[in-house]
């Protein structure tokens, strides 16, 4: 054995050295315990019972299993399994709470945001936006401007049934004329139109515009809809076209396109896709959202 | 340089062997300051969970808890929430500087009179004594071949450390825990796995490093002695074996003859009690060392020594070299308690005590955060203004109800809503906190630079208690 040789005493302290020397400094041999050496093979003889009881070998297909039948993704299951007890177990209080009542209870409410947020995210986001700001022909949830209403009620109906949904009978349906497509208008009254339309959201109209036309056009075509002040009605989705929000855009141009092949925007309906309370905990999400109502 | 004078030897070892240590008892001031502390540290930690402290019918009456389900710590009239953590880092520099200061004036006080590992230690050698008898008996019956006798002593003291380690096990959990209600759980086994199976590992871990490891874990695992050797200086006192008296040894007639001579008489009677009553096993007359853990144990065998034999005590005592070498010389001793290193810790101790204090006396009990919605930055109304939205956080931290009126500052224009919320305030449970959606609206002409800085304001209009936190109002 090497460590048989001759070793050298530092008579200072009586101690072997270890024979390494640096610029004179001799290192003593301070032996290490003998039952830090024990622990050494203790962990070697638990390492085999891990072998023996935990997934450890690769395999040509698989792996050794273990005695325990311990996996990771068995135990993420259980996991998932036992916290969509606990959440159905919590939100049978929204199941059956109105929604004017998990808005005035605390513990519900919470509850119902932070469902509906995640919900949101999962459902609602790849056309209202992550934080519901919406986006050209989606609408913006955070404003105060609502096309089929912004109550509660409103905002649940919506949710369930979608707008135009084709898979919904229970959907909300209106639609407007494609006025130029269909030939029921003749280009410049569209044109005429458009810019009267921009007048109601005081925006300036194009200099040559003829807006007394444009205003008959407007009485005889679209006020049923809109309302002789273009105010829009919820009822139909006929959005207010007096306001500062345009879903499609406030220059003549596309105001001439929506006029011209008209909008009939879609979403689909939840009901059955989402469990009922889920559908509760996003009513109330999207109400807090720009507060609703 | 020159080199040293190394002689070559035969030496094969790799692995030093755990030499067994029979320490003696021992009588004495020291021993008794031991007892002591032991008494007051192990009363502390034993009984402290079951000190009641009211807080009212929200909050726990446990004096000292930490709550982790709630995310809570308990400390008397103290509450911390995790974000005050930072308090502990406090705590801990003082602590940190206590033990260098502890340690410049006299040495590993805190490895000899009030470690965890020398306090257990000291129990369970007091019940080894007990059942096993002292020194020599002990080493008698670890000779002696296996009887009835030995098998009785032998099971009756391992059942009663493992006793003494259960309950030290067990008195941890209570500090987890409403410590009344978890005994009776503990009792009835409704308590929950994780509270047993801490217990389970306590009571090994005390049963081994009091009954087992002992001075193996000073000398092997634990870095105080060595950090110690770097903090110790020639002016800290240090159990020390005076040799300018002692040497050279020799027994008390030796002495009488040798000193009749004219020749030099040590007053060490070379008698190997203060090796004996050594809990680590070590000779102090071999100087300052790493496995002393200066708890005096020798200063009083020695003491007692010189005293039947009618010589002057503290032949070993807390003293330094330099009084030594001062005394050999003739020269009076010095005793620098107070120096450069003791007086900056002591002030770095009263300034970080002194700040630990102040923040804590004048900590706020209320609480608020914003959060700015990142997506959209902003929205346009119906009348064209523009509206911002905050997830704000508003924390209480008093034990009852409390309600928080939110406004802005920065926004002469804005008004100002909380989503949802029926009442004027917003009113948050005792010990609790509550995201609310707070949006912003300014009117289009009275909006005036992308960015303008707001601090969101809540107020509590009972106790006027006012918090801010600052974010942007965001414009295109």
């Amino acid at each position: 054995m090497a460590y048989l040789d001759k070793h050298e005493v530092d008579p200072a302290t009586g101690k072997t050295t270890t024979g390494h020397q640096w610029d004179g400094i001799q290192e003593l041999n301070t032996p290490l315990p003998r039952w830090w050496l024990w622990m050494f093979y203790a962990c070697i003889a638990w390492s085999f019972g891990y072998w023996i009881v935990y997934p450890a070998w690769p395999l040509i297909s698989g792996y050794t299993s273990g005695v325990l039948g311990y996996s990771a993704r068995g135990n993420l299951a259980e996991d998932i399994k036992v916290a969509n007890a606990a959440r159905r177990k919590q939100s049978e209080g929204l199941e059956n709470a109105s929604l004017e009542s998990i808005v005035g209870d605390v513990r519900l409410r919470g509850m119902a945001l932070a469902q509906g947020k995640a919900a949101f995210g999962d459902n609602c986001a790849p056309c209202h936006g992550s934080g519901g700001g919406g986006g050209r022909g989606f609408p913006n949830l955070l404003d105060d401007d609502w096309l089929w209403g912004g109550k509660l009620a409103d905002i649940h109906t919506t949710i369930s049934h979608g707008i135009r949904a084709p898979t919904d009978d229970g959907t909300r349906v209106s639609q407007m004329p494609a006025f130029g497509r269909d030939n029921l208008l003749k280009p410049d009254e569209i044109r005429s139109v458009a810019n009267y339309v921009r007048t109601l959201a005081n925006l300036a109209p194009e200099p040559k515009a003829d807006l007394a036309k444009g205003k008959t056009v407007f009485a005889d075509n679209c006020a049923s809809c809109h309302g002789n002040e273009g105010r829009g009605n919820p009822e139909l989705g006929a959005p207010n076209l007096t306001d500062a929000i345009w879903l499609y855009g406030s220059d003549v141009g596309s105001i001439v396109t929506t006029v011209t092949n008209a909008r009939n925007g879609v979403m689909p309906a939840w009901a059955g896709r989402l469990d009922p309370a889920l559908i509760k905990a996003l009513t109330v999400y999207v109400h807090s959202l720009g507060a609703g109502k | 340089m020159k080199p040293l004078a190394l002689e070559p030897v035969e030496d094969d070892r790799l692995y030093a062997p755990a030499e067994k240590i029979y320490p003696q008892s021992v009588k004495g001031p020291f021993r008794r300051l031991k007892w002591r502390l032991l008494a007051i540290c192990l009363g502390i930690y034993y009984l402290l969970p079951f000190v009641r402290w009211d807080r009212g019918p929200h909050l726990p009456s446990q004096a000292v808890l930490i709550d982790l389900t709630n995310s809570r710590f308990y400390f008397f009239f103290i509450e911390l929430w995790p974000q005050e953590v930072y308090y502990f880092t406090g705590l801990l520099i003082v602590a940190a500087l206590a033990l260098f200061l502890a340690n410049s004036i006299a040495g590993r006080i805190w490895c000899g009179y009030l470690c965890p590992q020398t306090v257990w230690t000291d129990l369970f050698l007091a019940v080894e004594r007990l059942v096993e008898g002292d020194r020599r008996e002990r080493i008698k019956l670890d000779a002696a071949p296996m009887s009835f006798d030995k098998a009785r002593r032998r099971i009756l003291k391992h059942f009663l450390w493992i006793m003494i380690a259960w309950w030290t096990g067990g008195a941890w959990v209570l500090y987890f825990s409403d410590a009344p209600t978890l005994v009776r759980d503990l009792a009835t086994f409704h308590a929950p796995l994780a509270a047993y199976l801490w217990i389970g590992i306590l009571t090994f871990t005390t049963y081994a490093l009091a009954g087992f490891m002992r001075e193996q874990v000073c000398l092997y695992m634990c870095p105080w002695p060595r950090i110690q050797a770097a903090l110790t200086d020639q002016d800290a006192l240090n159990v020390t074996y005076r040799y300018d008296r002692g040497e050279p040894r020799m027994s008390v007639k030796e002495s009488v003859k040798t000193a009749a001579a004219g020749l030099p008489a040590g007053a060490c009677v070379d008698c190997f009690q203060c090796v004996a009553v050594c809990p680590t096993g070590i000779d102090i007359r071999n100087g300052s060392q790493l496995g002393c853990i200066q708890c005096g144990l020798c200063i009083d065998a020695c003491d007692n020594v010189m005293a039947k034999i009618g010589r002057p005590t503290r032949l070993i005592a807390y003293d330094n070299d330099e009084n030594i070498e001062r005394r050999i010389a003739g020269k009076p001793v010095v005793s620098r308690l107070i120096r450069p290193r003791t007086v900056l810790y002591a002030a770095i101790i009263a300034v970080v005590g002194g700040i630990m204090t102040y923040v804590l006396a004048t900590r706020q009990m209320l609480a608020v955060s914003s959060l700015h919605d990142r997506s959209p930055l902003y929205v346009v109304l119906k009348d064209g203004s523009i509206r911002n939205n905050y997830a704000v956080r508003l924390s209480n931290k008093r034990p009852y109800v409390r309600g928080f009126q939110l406004s802005i500052e920065g926004l002469p224009a804005a008004t100002v809503q909380v989503a949802d919320e029926p009442s004027e305030a917003v009113v948050i449970g005792p010990d609790r906190t509550r995201e609310v959606r707070l949006l912003v609206s300014v009117p289009a002409d009275r909006v005036t630079a992308p960015s303008v800085p707001i601090r969101i304001r809540i107020t509590d209009p009972l106790d006027h208690e006012t918090a801010f936190a600052s974010d942007h109002f965001l414009a295109p």
